[in-house]
């Protein structure tokens, strides 16, 4: 009878042992990373579910902020959100349709890059800070959504064109040969053959900067964002409540706030952020399933 | 030159270079190349890998200049202009010098927004045709390259979902809206198997006469069998030009000898 040639030696015993251990190990850190989210979704609901109502959703905060709803700052909010997509957007695009249809690979194209990555990194509270003079003080527009807008704006642009350009280059290269071979002009193949093929995708990043400038609260709170309103904005150069400002307050400034009602707040914010990324994700998806090529 | 049995000595010429030289930043990929090709017949462009064969083809629409480090002198005249002159608009020289690639490459809409692509580039939005008059040219230009009867139920399928040999073809439809005088074809039937190659061969051999057909390719029974006039072409050089049977039995140049009996490349 011959050995088995194939048996396991001690080395392939512990190699094999070492394996297990890894997987274990990687498996937890992986769960300790979900779990932070697990805890804040399950305390968020446990606590926030029972206030929220259409009440809360649709009413004015009441008696100093401890009873009432959070209409004014869910508007504010989408006020903000709105004006800043305005701006950030056709800027963003047509910068990534500079950067990715026209320019060319030189110091200057580098450059700008390079400006775009360092944008993305600034943190928020220097960017409240800089819309609170450029904005507010310089341009005159003093404490509005406008102000408050345009601060998001250009915090979000970076996202924006980043997106916008990783979605114009997935679509290939041979496309925009073939159009220019027949004579097309670089604004032609854009328009009729990369756009059409690269909006799924654009549309994907915008929602996930909105996502993004939904929870912001430092570049607002300088520039556009009050603490407490009795009424509505009326125009842009108004000031706002918001969300995310709103949050701060009730569950740090204000005396005698409920518990439940901090939680609720949160809720109507991340479920607002969750909201807008299940969107986005279905997008992609749609994406995907509508490939042309 | 070397004269050739095909055609008389006064055949009008569609391309002429003129000590033509063509660098990629500091390499050299084209040396003083003349040449003289001539107008309703099929020219066929041989030669080793990186010889220069595709830079050449490519420099007849200018469609090199898009890496930016491309630099070129002497002349290149398509139709007695030189199309290195300030006063030449690209699109206009790329209507009358169209380009089929390697790889098959229909824009991802359908096959009829394919063939009228072109056509739609280069006129205004207020010459919008009627649709009848677009299904004339979709039609004309599908019967054109014998692709009417397989498509003609499907128009409006999109054109990247056809077998690569009808792709090919669907590209070659795609260019002829706008009228071109000069076809350049780069390898147009490496992708295909071989029942597509011959049917892209035949496509083009009907297509000649009507259009001076210039076509790249590293397959030499290709040539011998689909050409009337050869260029061989040798480390950016060009060796030899003349009939493609002249060349193949009786070639003049030792390299191109050595070449065509497969002793490199």
């Amino acid at each position: 009878m011959s050995s088995n040639i194939y048996a396991a030696t001690d080395l392939n015993l512990r190699k094999q042992k070492n394996e297990k251990i890894l997987r274990i190990l990687f498996l937890m850190m992986t769960l300790m990373l979900i779990a932070p989210v697990l805890i804040i979704l399950i305390t968020l609901i446990a606590k926030g579910g029972p206030i929220l109502s259409s009440e809360f959703l649709f009413e004015f905060p009441r008696n100093g902020m401890t009873e009432g709803g959070i209409f004014p700052a869910l508007l504010g909010t989408i006020w903000l959100v709105a004006v800043s997509l305005l701006v950030s957007v056709p800027l963003g695009v047509a910068a990534a349709l500079y950067l990715s249809e026209y320019s060319s690979d030189n110091w200057f194209t580098r450059l700008i890059n390079l400006c775009i990555i360092n944008l993305a990194g600034v943190p928020s509270i220097v960017h409240a800070l800089h819309g609170f003079g450029a904005f507010v003080i310089f341009a005159g527009m003093g404490t509005s959504i406008l102000a408050a807008s345009l601060t998001l704006a250009i915090m979000t642009m970076p996202v924006v064109i980043v997106a916008t350009k990783e979605s114009l280059q997935s679509v290939p290269h041979s496309f925009r040969v073939a159009c220019w071979n027949m004579g097309a002009t670089r604004w032609q193949t854009i328009r009729q053959v990369v756009l059409p093929n690269a909006t799924s995708g654009i549309l994907t990043g915008i929602i996930l900067e909105v996502s993004r400038t939904v929870g912001e609260t430092a570049p607002i709170m300088f520039t556009g964002a009050a603490f407490f309103l009795p009424f509505l904005p009326e125009s842009i150069m108004d000031q706002t409540m918001a969300l995310s400002l709103h949050l701060f307050v009730v569950a740090t400034q204000v005396p005698g706030v409920p518990d439940a009602l901090p939680y609720g707040v949160a809720l109507v914010l991340i479920g607002l952020v969750l909201l807008l990324n299940a969107v986005s994700i279905a997008f992609r998806m749609y994406l995907r399933g509508t490939k042309k090529w | 030159m070397s004269n050739t049995e095909h055609g008389s000595d006064d055949a009008k010429y569609v391309i002429r270079t003129e000590e033509m030289n063509l660098w990629y930043g500091t390499f050299q990929a084209l040396f003083d190349i003349n040449s003289n090709i001539k107008e309703g017949i099929i020219t066929s462009l041989i030669g080793p890998s990186g010889c220069g064969k595709t830079t050449l083809l490519r420099s007849f629409n200018r469609i090199n200049e898009r890496l930016g480090y491309v630099r070129i002198n002497g002349s290149i005249q398509i139709f007695d202009k030189n199309i290195y002159d300030g006063d030449v608009e690209l699109s206009q020289l790329r209507k009358q010098v169209g380009m089929v690639f390697q790889r098959p490459n229909p824009l991802p809409l359908s096959i009829r927004q394919n063939v009228l692509f072109g056509w739609h580039i280069h006129n205004e939005k207020s010459e919008r045709l009627s649709r009848s008059e677009q299904n004339d040219i979709v039609e004309k230009s599908l019967r054109e390259v014998v692709l009417w009867d397989k498509v003609k139920d499907r128009l409006n399928d999109k054109a990247t979902f056809l077998s690569l040999e009808e792709q090919q073809k669907l590209c070659i439809a795609r260019l002829l809206p706008v009228k071109p005088k000069v076809l350049l074809m780069d390898e147009p039937c490496s992708a295909l198997d071989p029942k597509g190659t011959e049917a892209v061969e035949e496509l083009i051999w009907r297509l000649r006469g009507e259009y001076s057909i210039l076509i790249v390719t590293h397959n030499m029974a290709q040539a011998r069998r689909a050409s009337d006039e050869c260029i061989f072409m040798l480390m950016g050089k060009m060796i030899e030009h003349g009939g493609t049977e002249k060349v193949f039995s009786d070639p003049q140049q030792k390299e191109t000898a050595d070449y065509i009996e497969g002793r490199y490349g």
